[in-house]
C-alpha cells in the first residue's frame, strides 16, 4: 500500500531526526491531558459524543478527521476556550495532570496561563511586536521592563522569529508576514510560560516554506512543551507528531502512535481516510 | 441577402436622452447646494468684516463721528477681548467664548465617562436580550428628540431641580482638601446646568458611536488575549479600548460639535445673554495660573454661549448688531469647522494604521 509506505517513510524521517537530536523515546510518556467521557454541546447540537482520550506529556498529539468532526470544539475545551461561546455545554470530566478542569474551584485564567492556544488566523494585537508578546506576563501582573525583554527575547528566539524581528522590536506587528505573524502569535503564547500548547490548524495559510519552519519548530518545542495540534494534511501530522488522534462525525475513532496508526490502523473508518478514499 | 444589422433605434435615442436629463437634474441638485452654501459663506464673511454704509439722517449735521473704541471692522481684535456692548461696534465675544469652552470642555467631561462606559456595558457584558433590545431601540429614538426637549428637561432636572431645595435654595460647601467649593442648590442658570443639559442631548449619540467602534474591533482579538490568560476588563482595558479608541473620538468629537452649535437647550435653561463676565473670572489663559481657584468656582457661574450671542444680537433692531452677529457666527463656524477636521484627522490616521 504506496501511500502508507509514504506515511511510514515520514514518520521514519521524524525517527531519525529525533535520535540525532536525542530527543527521549516516545514510550516513556507520561499523561499530561486525560479526558473522559466528554460530551459536547451547541445549543442543542451535541457536537462531540463520549469522548475519551489521554494527551502524553512533552509528545506532540494530531487530531485528524474531516471538516467539522469536532476537532476544534474538543481542543478549546482543553483550555475551555469554549466558556466564551454563548450556549455551549459539556458533561465528562477533563483532567489536566489529575486536576478537573472545569472544577468549580479552578480559575480560568489561570488555567488558560497554562494550557495556551494559536489559532488558525493569526491574530497580532494592533501593537507593537515588544508589547505582543509582552501582553501575556504584563496582565499577569510582570512590571519589570528588564524581565519582560527578558521574556520577549527568550519567547521569540523559541519561536524561531528573533533573528528577523530584534532591530525592529517596536514596529507594529502588523507589518510582518503572514507566516511571521503565525510565530509572534507562537511565541506570546510561550512568553506566559504554559505546559500544554493547543494549536489549531496554525500552519494551514501559509506557504509550504512558512509551514515548514513552523513544523521544524513545533518538533523543538515538545522537548518542553506539551503540544496539541489539529491539523488538515496528514502528511503535516505524520511529520510531526507522536500520536494521532482521528476523529469523525463527533466520535474519537481511533488514537494511536502515529506510525501504527498511518501503517496499520485498527478501523476501517481511519484507513479510509488516511488512504483517501472517503465520501 | 439578409438586411444589414439595424445599428440606429429612434426609441434608444430617447432613452439616451433622458439619461442625459437625469445627469444634468443630479448635477444640478449638487451644485444647487454648493452654491447656496458659498453664497451664504461669502456674505456671512463679507458682513464680518465691514459696517454697515451709515445711513445719514435727513436732519443731522454730518456722519456721526468715530469714537476711538470703535472697532474698524466688526471681526477685529477687539472683537475677541470685549465684552457684549450697547455700542454694536464695542461689543465683543470675549463671555460666550469662555461659555462656550466651559460648556464643551463640562460636556465632554460628562458625557465621554458615561457614554463610553454604558457602550462597553451594552457591547460587552450585557447579553442578547430583549432587555438591550429595549434600550437600543430607546438610545436611537433618543438621539432623534428635539433639543428643546432637552432643554425642558434640563430646566427642570437641573436648573430647578424639581423645587427639591425650596424657595432661596440652599448652598452645599464641600471641602476638597485644598480648598472649598460653593455649590448652589439648585444649580440655577450656571455653567453645569446647561453642562448636564448638553450632555444628556449628546450622550445617546456618543453611546452609539462608541457602541459601533467597539463592535468594529474583531471578536479574533478578544479571544487572542481570552487564550492569553486576560480577565475580560483586562481585554477591554489593554485591547478592545485602544483599538476602538479613534472611532470613539470621532464620534465624540462629532457630538460635540453638535452640543456646541445648540442654541435651544440652553434658551430654554435660560442662560444668559448680556453679560459682562467670563466663568470663574478667566478671561485669558494667564488667569488660571493666577487663580486657580476660578476653576472649581466656573461651572458654577452664570454664563453664555456663542450661538445664543449670536441669536441675540441678530434679534436687535440696529443694523450694526447684524454684522456684529455675522462676526460671531465666522468665530462659530470656525471652531466647527476646526473640531470636523480633527474628527476627520484622527479617522485618516485610524484607517491608516490598523488593518485587521
Ligand atoms: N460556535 C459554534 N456554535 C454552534 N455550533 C458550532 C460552533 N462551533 C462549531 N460548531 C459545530 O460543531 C461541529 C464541530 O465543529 P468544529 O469546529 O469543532 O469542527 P472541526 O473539526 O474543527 O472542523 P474544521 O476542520 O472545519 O475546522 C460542527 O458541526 C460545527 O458546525
Ligand atoms: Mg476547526
Amino acid at each position: 500500500m504506496t501511500i502508507m509506505q509514504s506515511f511510514n517513510e515520514l514518520v521514519h524521517q521524524r525517527q531519525q531526526r529525533e535520535s540525532a537530536k536525542r530527543i527521549r523515546p516516545v514510550e516513556t510518556e507520561v499523561t499530561k491531558l486525560d479526558v473522559r467521557n466528554l460530551n459536547f454541546f451547541y445549543g442543542e447540537k451535541q457536537a462531540l459524543f463520549d469522548v475519551s482520550m489521554t494527551v502524553a506529556e512533552r509528545a506532540v498529539t494530531a487530531f485528524i478527521g474531516p471538516s467539522g468532526c469536532g476537532k476544534s470544539t474538543f481542543l478549546r475545551a482543553l483550555n475551555r476556550m469554549n466558556d466564551i461561546i454563548e450556549g455551549a455545554h459539556h458533561n465528562g470530566t477533563v483532567l489536566l495532570e489529575g486536576q478537573e478542569i472545569y472544577a468549580p474551584d479552578v480559575d480560568v485564567v489561570a488555567l488558560r496561563k497554562r494550557v495556551g492556544m494559536v489559532f488558525q488566523k493569526s491574530t497580532p494585537f494592533p501593537k507593537s511586536i515588544f508589547d505582543n508578546v509582552a501582553y501575556g506576563p504584563k496582565i499577569a501582573g510582570q512590571r519589570n521592563y528588564k524581565t519582560l525583554s527578558e521574556i520577549v527575547e527568550q519567547s521569540l528566539k523559541r519561536a524561531a522569529l528573533w533573528d528577523e524581528v530584534k532591530d525592529r522590536l517596536q514596529d507594529s506587528a502588523l507589518a510582518l508576514s503572514g507566516g511571521q505573524q503565525q510565530r509572534l502569535c507562537i511565541a506570546r503564547a510561550l512568553a506566559t510560560n504554559p505546559d500544554v500548547i493547543l494549536m489549531d490548524e496554525p500552519a494551514s495559510a501559509l506557504d509550504p516554506a512558512s509551514t515548514a519552519r513552523i513544523e521544524d519548530l513545533i518538533f523543538e518545542l515538545k522537548q518542553n512543551y506539551t503540544i496539541v495540534i489539529v491539523t488538515h494534511n496528514m502528511q503535516q501530522a505524520a511529520r510531526i507528531s507522536d500520536w494521532t488522534a482521528f476523529f469523525y462525525q463527533g466520535y474519537l475513532i481511533e488514537k494511536d502512535h502515529t506510525q501504527k496508526l498511518f501503517t496499520t490502523p485498527k478501523k476501517k473508518q481511519t484507513e479510509d481516510y488516511i488512504t483517501g478514499r472517503f465520501g | 441577402m439578409s438586411a444589414p444589422a439595424k445599428l440606429q433605434e429612434p426609441e434608444l435615442a430617447r432613452r439616451h436622452r433622458i439619461g442625459k436629463v437625469f445627469e444634468w437634474l443630479c448635477c444640478g441638485s449638487t451644485w444647487f447646494g454648493l452654491v447656496v452654501l458659498a453664497v451664504l459663506l461669502v456674505s456671512v464673511l463679507w458682513q464680518a468684516l465691514t459696517w454697515p454704509a451709515p445711513k445719514v439722517k435727513p436732519g443731522a449735521s454730518g456722519p456721526t463721528v468715530a469714537k476711538a473704541e470703535d472697532s474698524a471692522i466688526p471681526l477685529s481684535k477687539q472683537f475677541f477681548t470685549n465684552y457684549d456692548s450697547r455700542h454694536p461696534r464695542r461689543a465683543g465675544i470675549l463671555a460666550p467664548i469662555w461659555g462656550s469652552l466651559w460648556l464643551i470642555g463640562l460636556v465632554a467631561l460628562l458625557s465621554v465617562p458615561i457614554g463610553v462606559g454604558s457602550a462597553i456595558y451594552l457591547e460587552e457584558y450585557a447579553n442578547e436580550g430583549h432587555f438591550k433590545r429595549l434600550i437600543q431601540i430607546n438610545l436611537s429614538n433618543l438621539a432623534g428628540v428635539p433639543s428643546v426637549v432637552y432643554g425642558i428637561l434640563g430646566l427642570t432636572a437641573f436648573v430647578r431641580m424639581f423645587g427639591l431645595f425650596g424657595k432661596g435654595g440652599k448652598t452645599l460647601v464641600l471641602n476638597l482638601g485644598f480648598t472649598t467649593l460653593d455649590v448652589p442648590l439648585p444649580f440655577e442658570r450656571s455653567l453645569i446646568a446647561g453642562a448636564l443639559t448638553l450632555a444628556l442631548l449628546v450622550l445617546p449619540t456618543v453611546i452609539v458611536a462608541a457602541q459601533e467602534a467597539l463592535r468594529a474591533v474583531p471578536s479574533s482579538i478578544r479571544i487572542a488575549s481570552y487564550a492569553l490568560g486576560a480577565t475580560q476588563w483586562q481585554t477591554i482595558r489593554h485591547q478592545v479600548l485602544p483599538a476602538a479608541m479613534p472611532g470613539i473620538m470621532t464620534g465624540v468629537i462629532l457630538a460635540l460639535s453638535r452640543a456646541m452649535g445648540e442654541a435651544a437647550p440652553l434658551m430654554m435653561i435660560g442662560a444668559l445673554t448680556f453679560i459682562a463676565y467670563c466663568p470663574g473670572e478667566i478671561t485669558n489663559v494667564g488667569d488660571i495660573f493666577r487663580n486657580p481657584h476660578g476653576l472649581v468656582d466656573a461651572p458654577f457661574d452664570k454664563f453664555t454661549a456663542l450661538p445664543l450671542q449670536v441669536y441675540n444680537w441678530i434679534n436687535r433692531p440696529q443694523a450694526d448688531y447684524q454684522h456684529v452677529a455675522a462676526a460671531g457666527i465666522v468665530v462659530l463656524l470656525t471652531i466647527l469647522l476646526l473640531m470636523n477636521t480633527a474628527a476627520i484627522v484622527i479617522r485618516h490616521k485610524f484607517q491608516k494604521s490598523t488593518r485587521w
